[in-house]
């Protein structure tokens, strides 16, 4: 099941992504509509991840390539922001909850620049928007999960970008946050913005998002949400990985084979 | 004069190496400042069989150079090889430092460098080598200028650098995604730690340099909460370690930079312990004030019972 | 050269301790490394060798002399402690292993060197031999050490030997051999021990700073041979001795060159050349590999073409210009000529005048390419749902890749299909 768009946010074109050699996802090719809540679904070691890092060249790609707004990631890195999973970092680090949201503004201001009281406001006001402006000036080791979740995604909101990349910004946190990131999710879509979404939890996906993108190893779907909730569909998601690739995979790793060789 | 030459010659040098030191230990890459400091001896022993003097301008570059071999060469094993990161350390600089050994026993006569002073440095003679101008005036120590000038350095390059650096080490993923090169401030990092280890060299030796880059930062960060402060700290214990050093080296007698590195342990075990905000004593208070708490609720209760 | 003959020949009974001492400890601290290097652990020897010290010249304060026993009861305390302090800091704050390990090991080592340089200032006429520890004596080991060495070992293998069983599992998969009831902190603390022992032992040889080296570089060379943990601690034990023998060789030879440096000197060359040409794991066989499998996928894509020119023209047999298999294909002329000339020599193709044509070979080659990539293309189009106009280029590659045991998987999942997304007919 797939829908195309025209005028897409996002376009993936036959992106193979391999990581340590061994390639995770297979000819993803896709477009992604502008304006949406997109929800990136599948079973754990489905690729997910690896496919918002490969939009934002975090990962090399094997083949094909990434279109972000019909051009190149470099001309329009600032209208797109970035989150990464939360614990991918150290939150025993030396900083305050709004020094992590001041980080949102360096691509604006070069990181030479100074920040401006505008810039701070503006910080204080995304705080504000995630209801955490209360924690400001607190050190980010004394704020609990949901809290730091919070801290990040308003760093996203002082990026001021039109697209979004979120690496489960649901997973671990307690109901009354998810509920706020939700909100503040669908408002940035009604602005138009594009939110895409890795999330890990099928039950809630189908109350969260407008459009979904079934993945593992290989693209499933790609459609408006209710296109894509059918028992095949998600039995395909689900059922295991197609054995036949996992080893091709593995054998592109152990005999080191260069992911595309043209002569 | 002489003891304020030593001591400042020392502050200089630690205050350099612990705000470096400070960036090592969020990175995780604390062992990797101990290679490179390690690493280095065979760089020094070249560049001064080269340029015949331990501490020109020309040779703390080209020994710095050395040092970002190494950390090319771990991370090449590592990756090319697929050696695991603390093997490929452990393997690059054992190996470096024993060819530098090795160099200053086939040069032994053409360098003036033996083999202890390599461990721990001989601060002590720091107040001996003078720089005179030609017109012959004594302009003091030689060594208070080349720290005085790497300190320069260091802060230039951290003013600059400050918001990279902040933000690469702590989220290097959305620090790439806004078009930041982690790669260049990698190794730019590890060419001031190489410079900086070189310059201390004669000072401090290969493995107390390591001490000047990790403790007092590490004490520092059990006291602080944010980076500024940390940093700020990281300045103040330097100065106090190489002050209170010096005066203990002396009322016994033995090496200053081993001294040095000895107080700024004490300084660490007293914030691991007694720290307001991270340090045992004090988590195991509040753990008793709680549990105490609790129980005298209980008691209180039991006692209005009855 | 009349002193490298009475070298080897070991006819000088002072070069027999030496060279006893230095390989009995190079090979048993490779044997005890091997665990370290597979934990992970390589560096925490590293923080041990540097804690003896203090805990050496502990011991000769307050003993007041250097009896070997003291000293190294002194040595095991504090090597042992600077282990305890590592996990106790990772473990109560937020400091992180690798800034623990910096830390003990520079503090502990400043003490160390503190009280040395106290007691050589106090003008203790007995400390001159507290230096050895600094550098190693390998070269002046006499009979005394070489018993106490001697023991050492004998205790480190027969340990290893014992629980060697036990001592894999936890150095694999710890949670492991946690779930199937294995005492894993003892077998860890008896890990320690020997790892102690060992330093304590080695630093003797080659001193504080190159402890390191003999543990896990031999380890860490061995590695790139084998995949067998037993063939792993007999290859480092091999080449950590032979580093303890050449070492001492040099030194002897060159009587200015240190011992301790010259041992570690040649088991990084050990360990630098494996790196780069042991088989399947060093750099440059990688390289090899990949150049080979390059020109095997040329050679595949030739037959490859061949067959599918001949398949147009429906006679597989037909003979080519190289102009016309350039304008099908465009085929690199500096790679082509060489690759043609391999296919030739295998009798592959077959060449009249100018024109190349497939053998019977080389015709059942190029059809199983043609047949995998058509069957790749469907797998990729049935089962990935992959549009046909984007499956080539994937199946380009897949298709060198395919094994016979893949390949009749393929054929089964897919039940011989017998045409491709592009309603081109598979070949059988």
């Amino acid at each position: 099941m797939k829908v195309e768009i025209l005028n897409p946010a996002v376009e993936f074109h036959d992106t193979t992504v391999s990581y340590d050699r061994k390639p995770v996802l297979w000819n993803i090719d896709m477009t992604l509509p502008q304006g949406s809540l997109i929800g990136i679904i599948g079973p754990n070691g489905a690729g997910k991840s690896t496919l918002i890092k490969a939009a934002m060249g975090l990962l090399p790609l094997a083949s094909g390539y990434v279109k972000i707004f019909d051009g190149d990631l470099d001309e329009h890195r600032k209208r797109v922001s970035y989150v990464p999973q939360r614990e991918s970092v150290d939150w025993d680090f030396p900083t305050s909850a709004i020094d992590i949201v001041l980080m949102g503004r360096y691509a604006h201001i070069g990181l030479l620049g100074r920040i401006s009281k505008k810039d701070r406001s503006l910080a204080m006001d995304c705080l504000e928007q995630v209801g955490m402006q209360a924690f400001a000036k607190r050190q980010i080791s004394q704020l609990s999960g949901g809290q730091q979740q919070r801290v990040f995604l308003a760093r996203a909101l002082a990026q001021q970008a039109d697209l979004y990349f979120m690496d489960e910004p649901f997973a671990g946190v307690d109901a009354s946050t998810e509920s706020a990131i939700l909100n503040i999710l669908r408002n940035l879509t009604q602005e138009g913005k594009t939110v895409i979404v890795v999330h890990h939890d099928l039950q809630s996906a189908a109350e969260f998002f407008d459009w979904i993108v079934l993945l593992n190893m290989r693209l499933i779907a790609s459609a408006p949400i209710e296109n894509v909730f059918t028992q095949n569909l998600l039995q395909e998601t689900y059922g295991g990985k197609l054995t036949l690739l996992s080893e091709i995979s593995e054998l592109i790793k152990k005999r080191n084979i260069p992911s595309r060789e043209n002569y | 004069m002489d003891d304020i030459y030593i001591i400042l010659v020392a502050s200089l040098f630690s205050i350099s190496c612990g705000l470096l030191g400070s960036f090592l230990i969020l990175r995780r890459m604390a062992m990797v400042g101990d290679a490179i400091s390690h690493a280095v001896l065979p760089g020094i022993v070249i560049a001064f069989l080269i340029s015949g003097s331990r501490d020109s301008f020309e040779m703390i570059i080209g020994a710095a150079l050395l040092g970002l071999i190494t950390s090319f060469l771990i991370e090449f094993f590592h990756k090319k090889a697929n050696l695991q990161t603390d093997a490929a350390i452990g393997v690059t600089f054992t190996w470096l430092f024993a060819l530098g050994i090795i160099l200053i026993s086939v040069f032994a006569g053409q360098v003036d460098l033996d083999q202890e002073c390599v461990l721990y440095g001989e601060i002590a003679y720091v107040p001996l080598d003078l720089w005179i101008t030609d017109a012959g005036l004594n302009m003091g120590p030689k060594a208070l200028y080349v720290s005085a000038f790497i300190l320069a350095a260091v802060i230039i390059f951290l003013s600059f650098g400050y918001r990279y650096l902040h933000i690469t080490t702590f989220d290097s993923a959305f620090a790439a995604s806004i078009g930041i090169s982690i790669g260049l401030w990698h190794y730019l990092l590890m060419g001031m730690v190489s410079m900086t280890t070189v310059a201390a060299f004669d000072s401090v030796g290969a493995i107390l340099v390591v001490a000047l880059f990790v403790v007092p930062a590490a004490t520092s960060y059990l006291l602080t909460r944010k980076l500024k402060s940390m940093l700020l700290m990281t300045v103040l214990l330097s100065f106090l370690n190489s002050f209170l050093g010096y005066y203990l080296a002396s009322t016994i007698n033995g090496s200053i930079s081993g001294a040095i590195a000895s107080t700024s342990g004490v300084f660490f075990l007293l914030a691991f312990l007694f720290s307001p905000i991270d340090g045992i004593w004090i988590k195991a208070i509040k753990r008793n004030f709680d549990k105490s708490k609790n129980t005298s609720k209980t008691k209180f209760n039991k006692i209005f019972k009855e | 050269m009349e002193s490298i003959w009475k070298f080897i020949s070991l006819s000088d009974p002072n070069i027999i301790s030496v060279v006893i001492g230095s390989v009995l400890i190079t090979a048993s601290s490779a044997v005890v490394g091997t665990f370290s290097f597979l934990k992970k652990k390589a560096l925490v020897g590293d923080a041990v060798a540097h804690a003896v010290l203090p805990g050496i010249c502990l011991a000769f304060i307050l003993s007041g002399n250097k009896n070997p026993i003291y000293i190294i009861i002194g040595a095991f305390i504090t090597g042992w402690l600077s282990l305890i302090i590592i996990d106790i800091i990772t473990k109560k704050s937020k400091l992180k292993e690798d800034t623990a390990i910096a830390l003990v090991l520079s503090v502990s080592f400043a003490i160390g060197i503190l009280m040395l340089t106290a007691i050589q200032h106090s003008g203790n006429a007995s400390q001159s031999g507290l230096q050895s520890f600094l550098f190693g004596k390998a070269a002046a080991l006499i009979g005394r050490d070489l018993i106490m060495f001697s023991v050492v070992a004998v205790i480190l293998l027969l340990m290893v030997v014992l629980f060697f069983k036990e001592l894999k599992l936890i150095a694999f998969d710890e949670s492991f051999a946690n779930t199937i009831g294995l005492p894993v902190k003892a077998l860890n603390l008896l890990l320690t021990s020997l790892i102690v022992m060992a330093v304590v032992t080695g630093i003797q040889a080659v001193g504080v700073v190159l402890m390191a080296a003999i543990l896990i570089t031999p380890a860490a060379a061995a590695r790139f041979w084998t995949d067998d943990l037993v063939k792993m601690i007999i290859l480092a034990a091999i080449i950590g001795a032979f580093s303890g023998w050449a070492g001492s060789l040099v030194s002897y030879v060159a009587p200015r060159m240190p011992t301790g440096p010259w041992i570690v000197m040649v088991v990084s060359i050990i360990a630098l050349i494996s790196f780069f040409i042991a088989p399947k794991k060093g750099i440059i066989s990688k390289q090899l590999e990949l150049a080979k499998l390059r020109a095997s996928i040329l050679e595949e894509n030739l037959l490859k073409e061949l067959y599918r020119m001949g398949e147009k023209d429906m006679n597989t047999s037909n003979a080519y210009t190289l102009d016309l298999l350039t304008m099908q294909r465009h085929f690199p002329i500096k790679y082509l000529k060489p690759a043609l000339r391999r296919l030739l020599k295998k009798s592959l193709v077959f060449k009249e005048g100018n024109k190349w044509s497939l053998s019977e070979q080389g015709h059942q080659k190029g059809k199983r390419i043609v047949k995998l990539h058509r069957l790749w293309e469907l797998y990729l189009s049935t089962y990935l749902k992959i549009a046909p106009d984007h499956v080539h280029e994937d199946a380009e590659t897949i298709e060198h890749i395919i094994t016979p045991e893949l390949e009749s998987r393929l054929e089964k999942l897919l039940d011989f299909p017998k045409k491709d997304p592009h309603d081109r007919k598979i070949p059988y």
